[in-house]
């Protein structure tokens, strides 16, 4: 059998571009076609917004990678129109092992909170994630949106210029030339791009090596997370077994950072291991396996000019809670909107610059959370180490030291506190619906909240109308009105609180822009021209 | 705002550090450390409030014999 990801997806086609006899100039020209530049493919074309991404290979990720799917990541993959697939694939679990030395401290469900369309989190293999980006890129393009995906395109060279970037792309028939108003580089950790352009990933907060291996069990094993500390097989180190679909299991086994990696990655090194985890009498096979390098660092700058990187390329940080793919969907969904309405003549280009605020305060965040994750695993000092086995320890007995035990802590969205894009709070209203907050779902009238929100500037009337569309500065603004029993426990819970209505202003991300007691058109003007960044200019 | 108790507080000082020492009665350096890192952990938490629980490491950072 074939696996999925043996074969080419997006093979090498030779394009008009190669014979036109100069560098065709494109306005938005993607490099990886990893999840991160897929996904701005779609949300570029969908906009009708004309893209191209190009890529060196021509196929998806080999191996699982990326596994862990969050709740904000299908969110925006719904706005990109493959959220169903993704769900219908993936496996959604609750429940969980921990296990400190040889032996199992506790057990948990996590009881995710109620009242949202998307779990709190699936598992799925990167390949499959790619595989239903580029499914939804085909059929846009069979509804006439301009994108191309170019498998085969390796980009060699690189220039920036003062209103754009010059690229040279190899093939195998050659190389040839193009240009790109704006340049978005989504090629991963190891970005190619970076280093062409001589930038530097900067702050190296740590380093480490993981196995990772995907195995097919051949009898049934529950659908769990287990997750090590310090266990037999794997001294002073991790490890984890995560359920995927189709009967795979994935292995992550850290390494530490001075190893052989081609010792390591051995079968017959690897096999014993994986036996010992498992446990003997558990038959498997090994599907794949490789051994993955990190490091803890970000771009001191995500944009330089018009040239922008998104995703690994941008930051790094740890595979412990998941914010790598996730952190790189959110750099997409916030830069989306931004390019959508500079490319279209609606916000000024400034706007692009709070791209950098927002989204590098998220690696910030997630840097943190990575490095006090990392902490707690690998004890950096004899005295961290104390502590961290006594929470352990007492975590066998007592529940108030199970939050206190992190194995990782799974990626949230960023919400966007003192964003030069955030306009008024309103006194009264929930913390966690205020200006720079992503939204929260909640149903309404048989559907979700979300799923009512759209790609376009909203406003949220609770216990106030507003109307179903108007214009405001130029631009199409929705409305959605609830009142009265439409207003069910969780929508008030998450956007009213005790307050009896309430006016929210919606950025196209679904992040919230600003909120009121109640409805002022100057107000609600005046804050969407804020959110275009165009700020004094009325 | 809450604030940290350094006035005496405890009702039996001399039992509570005799109990404290004997605690410790037969242990190695390394069972001690542990022992001791529990203690910590589980007064941690029936203090809870992390504005006490900030004070009192910063306290107990000002008074150490270099400081």
């Amino acid at each position: 059998m074939t696996k999925l990801f043996e074969a080419p997806l997006y093979p090498y086609k030779r394009c008009a571009d190669q014979g036109a006899g100069k560098p065709v100039r494109h306005p938005v020209i993607v490099i990886g076609a990893g999840p991160v530049g897929l996904a701005m493919a779609i949300d570029l074309a969908q906009a009708d917004i004309p893209v191209v991404v190009l890529d060196d290979n021509e196929k998806v990720s080999t191996g699982s990678r990326a596994i862990c799917f969050s709740k904000r990541t299908l969110e925006i993959l719904d706005r990109l129109g493959c959220g169903d697939e993704m769900v219908r694939k993936g496996v959604v679990w609750n429940a969980g092992r921990v296990f400190f030395g040889d032996r199992q401290v506790y057990d948990f469900n996590l009881l995710p909170e109620e009242g949202h369309k998307r779990p709190a989190f699936i598992n799925l293999q990167q390949y499959y994630c790619e595989l239903y980006l580029v499914e939804r890129i085909r059929a846009l393009q069979v509804a006439g949106k301009p994108v191309e995906l170019r498998g085969g395109n390796k980009v060699v060279g690189l220039e920036r210029r003062d209103d754009h970037t010059a690229l040279t792309v190899r093939t195998m028939e050659g190389d040839y030339d193009l240009e790109a108003d704006w340049l978005i580089a989504c090629d991963g950790a190891g970005s190619p791009a970076r280093r062409m352009l001589g930038l530097e990933f900067q702050g190296r907060v740590f380093e480490d090596n993981f196995l990772i291996a995907d195995v097919i069990m051949k009898a049934d094993f529950p659908t769990e997370r287990w997750f090590w500390f310090d266990p037999p097989f794997n001294r002073d180190q991790s490890a984890l077994l995560h359920k995927q679909p189709d009967g795979v299991w994935r292995i992550d086994l850290q390494l530490g950072w001075h190893i052989d990696k081609e010792e390591e990655k051995k079968p017959e090194n690897v096999i014993p291991r994986l036996k010992q985890m498992l446990g003997e009498g558990v038959d498997f096979d090994l599907e794949w396996v490789s051994v993955y390098s990190f490091q803890c660092c970000r771009m001191e700058k995500f944009r330089h000019g018009r040239v922008i990187f998104a995703g690994d390329s941008a930051h790094q940080v740890s595979p412990f809670g998941a914010r790598g793919a996730n952190s790189g969907f959110q750099d997409v969904d916030n830069l989306g909107w931004k390019l959508k309405l500079i490319l279209s003549g609606k916000a000024p280009e400034t706007l692009i610059e709070s791209y950098d605020f927002e989204r590098e305060r998220a690696a910030d965040e997630n840097i943190l959370q990575s490095t006090r994750s990392t902490d707690f695993i690998t004890p950096k000092s004899e005295i961290s180490r104390i502590f961290r086995d006594a929470v352990l320890d007492l975590s066998e007995h007592h529940a108030f030291a199970r939050p206190m035990v992190n194995s990782g802590r799974l990626s949230v969205p960023a919400t966007y506190d003192g964003s030069p894009l955030n306009g008024p709070d309103a006194s009264g209203l929930p913390a966690r619906t205020r200006p720079g907050s992503p939204p929260v779902d909640a149903p309404i009238n048989g559907t979700w909240l979300l799923d009512a929100m759209g790609h376009d500037f909203m406003l949220l009337g609770l216990g106030i109308e507003v109307p179903p569309l108007t214009e405001l500065l130029g631009l199409p603004v929705k409305g959605i009105t609830l009142s009265g029993e439409e207003i069910g426990p969780d929508l008030r819970t998450r956007y009213l609180g005790e307050a009896g209505e309430a006016v929210y202003l919606i950025r196209p991300d679904q992040h919230v822009a600003a909120r009121w007691r109640k409805l002022d058109w100057t107000e609600i003007t005046g804050a969407l021209s804020v959110a275009l960044g165009r700020e004094g200019e009325i | 705002m809450a604030d940290i108790v350094t006035t005496a507080n405890l009702q039996e000082p001399d039992a509570f550090y005799a109990d404290l020492v004997a605690a410790h009665d037969g242990l190695s350096k390394d069972e001690s450390d542990a022992y001791n890192a529990r203690l910590i952990l589980l007064m941690a938490n029936q203090i809870g409030d992390h504005v006490i629980l900030k004070k009192l490491l910063q306290e107990a950072q000002r008074t150490s014999r270099k400081a």
